[in-house]
């Protein structure tokens, strides 16, 4: 199999998910000056961009323009994107090793870490997960419901994605009209009743996820006012330690930042935002219906660990919080794929680098990778996924060069496409999605807003008259 | 970042040693896998040492013979260890500072499930970084079409 990859035997390769790290991947591919390659991305959602278009927050809409880069690789000749069509559900892994030489699971990170800890099936807990989807228009997630006539809020880690979801708890409807946000979470969210956010880390301000123009945007939202905890926000010893140590700007530079909100007074704004450290959640309480009433959190202090971190140990100090609404966001976590190994540990794809491994060999899957949130866990910005794509694919062609990829049957574009036009006749092309693109960006004009999204596989469909 | 991350793209076991193996057998290993270091277990599969190439010339200075001595004459006993939950940043302090190019990983019951050398860790920030400007540089880019 030594001609793969020239002009008569193209590479042909198969990408599972549409997000950055599936992007990336394909970038590198087409890289390859010497390397004649063709590339199908699949999703199993109509739409590509994975968590760009669903999960970065809708008032981050220049985060979002990152997807420019990834238009103009869809446009290479040797790119075709098949949108609605899910591993699992319309093709097997047995499909894809018929038809292509190699496959790269880019399927990021599908659900969350769950919080156990007695109370967490109360109703009106939830995972920020979910919230995220459904406000960003989510297919799969439109129909949830979140009580938002609840006045007290509460929302568990203190990452990146839990700024998000505070922030969009706090924004006015003025704010939010400006964005993408699905039309009918910019509607509940117009009603909520919600006054008093609280946003629970479990460690230090030295120890936040979250990065600093995420912290210092909090403090610019229209109609609230941001506090912190004086006693909780000075370092103790350890922190302070670790930090003139490390001798991190930036990392001093957040410190600063939520140390200044400890000096905040009201100023009369709508809703208040709190952000509390060395705090954990021990226990939720429920009312008779079964609904979240309050929280009891336990008070932490901070310990070195061996390797030099520090970590979050309980003292015997509790408190009980109020809140009727809870958000936890501590993370999210891969799905298995059936038929791919998987490491439960980690919730990511068995891999050494991005070679999917076989659990009882501890040998390469021949012609199977894994790039992004599925291969690394879920974390990092979009950018992250790029050099971690590239790792991949420079294994791929590795074991093209080795002449260890698949030897498939069916190598030919137009068998893959006349199966999956049997398996699922609905699929869309990236034509397709340019169509929906365009008419979102219409209809935002109409209002003034970025773009209106279509948040059902129905409502894309009739809008391209394939229904 | 956490040293989990880094675990998660690492299936290749850990090359390990016997406390009663030769100082050849640890160098034939460690030239085999190309790696700077071995961790050492016991008959229970507990850690008892680190041995790494430095260990062994440190130690041919003073011994001639060093290749026939037992790895547990030449290891270093006092091993640091990690933990899945540590943060990358703090690990990366602590082996610089205390110049250790290699550590053992450990889970809750304190079995070896995978070392990380300072290699791996400044490579994880170097992308991190690189990752923070992509994402940066691709919205200039978007801005300016
Ligand atoms: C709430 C949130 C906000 C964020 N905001 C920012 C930000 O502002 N800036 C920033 O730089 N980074 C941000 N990030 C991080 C960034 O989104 C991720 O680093 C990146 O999206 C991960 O890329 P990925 O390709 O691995 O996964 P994803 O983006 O999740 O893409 C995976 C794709 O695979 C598809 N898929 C899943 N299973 C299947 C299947 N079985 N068959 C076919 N397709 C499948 C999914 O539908 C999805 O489209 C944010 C992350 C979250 C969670
Ligand atoms: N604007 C942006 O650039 C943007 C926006 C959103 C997301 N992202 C990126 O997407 C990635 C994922 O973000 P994320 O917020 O989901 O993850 P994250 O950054 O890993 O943050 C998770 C948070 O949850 C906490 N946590 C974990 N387990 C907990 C527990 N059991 N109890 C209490 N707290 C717990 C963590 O605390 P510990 O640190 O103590 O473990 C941490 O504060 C990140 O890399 C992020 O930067 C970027």
């Amino acid at each position: 199999m030594s001609d793969i990859g020239t002009a008569d035997h193209p590479l042909r390769v198969a990408i599972i998910g549409a997000g950055p790290a599936g992007f990336y991947a394909a970038e590198h591919l087409f890289k390859q000056k010497q390397l004649s390659v063709s590339v199908d991305m699949y999703d199993r959602l109509p739409t590509p961009f994975g968590l760009v278009r669903l999960g970065v927050a809708p008032d981050h809409q220049k985060i979002k323009s990152v997807t420019a880069v990834f238009d103009r690789l869809a446009q290479k000749p040797n790119f075709r994107f098949f949108g609605y069509v899910e591993l699992g559900r319309d093709l097997s892994v047995a499909d894809l090793r018929n038809h292509y030489h190699a496959i790269i699971y880019t399927t990021g990170a599908q659900t969350d870490r769950a919080m156990n800890i007695p109370g967490a099936d109360l109703i009106g807990h939830h995972p920020a997960t979910e919230f995220v989807a459904w406000y960003n228009g989510h297919p799969d997630f439109r129909d949830c419901q979140f009580d938002l006539t609840q006045e007290r809020v509460a929302v568990v880690g203190i990452g990146n994605v839990a700024m998000d979801v505070a922030r969009i708890l706090c924004r006015t409807p003025e704010e939010l009209r400006k964005t993408d946000i699905a039309d009918y979470a910019l509607e509940a969210l117009s009603q909520s009743k919600v006054k008093e956010v609280y946003i629970l880390g479990r460690r230090g301000p030295a120890q936040a996820a979250f990065t600093t123009p995420e912290i210092k945007e909090l403090g610019e939202m229209e109609d609230a006012d941001v506090f912190t905890i004086p006693e909780e926000v000075a370092l103790d010893p350890l922190s302070e330690e670790a930090l003139a140590e490390s001798a991190d700007r930036g990392s001093m530079r957040k410190v600063e930042i939520i140390q200044s909100y400890a000096n905040n007074r009201p100023t009369g704004k709508k809703r208040k935002l709190t952000l509390r450290f060395l705090v954990s959640p021990v226990e939720l309480y429920g009312d008779e219906n079964g609904h979240v009433r309050a929280m009891k959190l336990v008070h932490n202090r901070l310990v070195k660990s061996s390797a030099g971190s520090l970590r979050a140990e309980p003292t015997d100090k509790t408190e009980i919080l109020q809140v009727g609404l809870v958000f936890r966001s501590i993370g999210y976590m891969g799905v298995p794929l059936p038929g791919v190994p998987f490491n439960q540990s980690w919730g990511v794809i068995l891999n050494d680098g991005g070679r999917v491994i076989d659990p009882d060999s501890k040998k390469p899957v021949t012609g199977e990778y894994a790039a992004g949130w599925i291969k690394r866990g879920p974390s990092g910005v979009i950018g992250t996924n790029k050099p971690c794509a590239v790792g991949t694919v420079d294994l791929l062609l590795e074991d093209l060069q080795a002449g260890a990829l698949l030897n498939p049957p069916h190598p030919q574009p137009e068998a893959i496409a006349e199966l999956i036009a049997q398996r699922q006749p609905h699929f869309f092309t990236y034509a397709d999605w340019q169509k929906l693109d365009e008419m979102e960006i219409a209809r935002g004009e109409a209002q003034g807003r970025p773009r209106v999204k279509f948040t059902s596989v129905a409502e894309m469909l009739a809008a391209l008259g394939k229904a | 970042m956490k040293v989990q991350g880094f675990l998660s793209t690492r299936t290749g076991g850990v090359v390990t040693i016997q406390p009663g193996q030769t100082i050849r057998e640890a160098a034939g290993l460690m030239f085999q896998h190309n790696i700077g270091a071995v961790v050492v277990l016991d008959d229970q599969g507990r850690i008892v040492g680190i041995l790494s190439e430095r260990d062994i010339v440190r130690k041919a200075v003073t011994h001639d013979r060093v290749f026939d001595m037992a790895v547990r004459d030449v290891m270093t006993a006092d091993v640091v260890t990690a933990v899945p939950q540590d943060d990358l940043m703090s690990v990366a302090h602590t082996m610089t500072e205390r110049r250790f190019r290699h550590l053992p990983i450990v889970d809750e019951q304190n079995n070896l499930i995978g070392i990380i050398s300072i290699g791996d860790v400044l490579k994880a920030q170097r992308d991190q970084y690189r990752g923070e400007i992509d994402t940066l540089e691709a919205q200039i880019m978007a801005a300016g079409t």
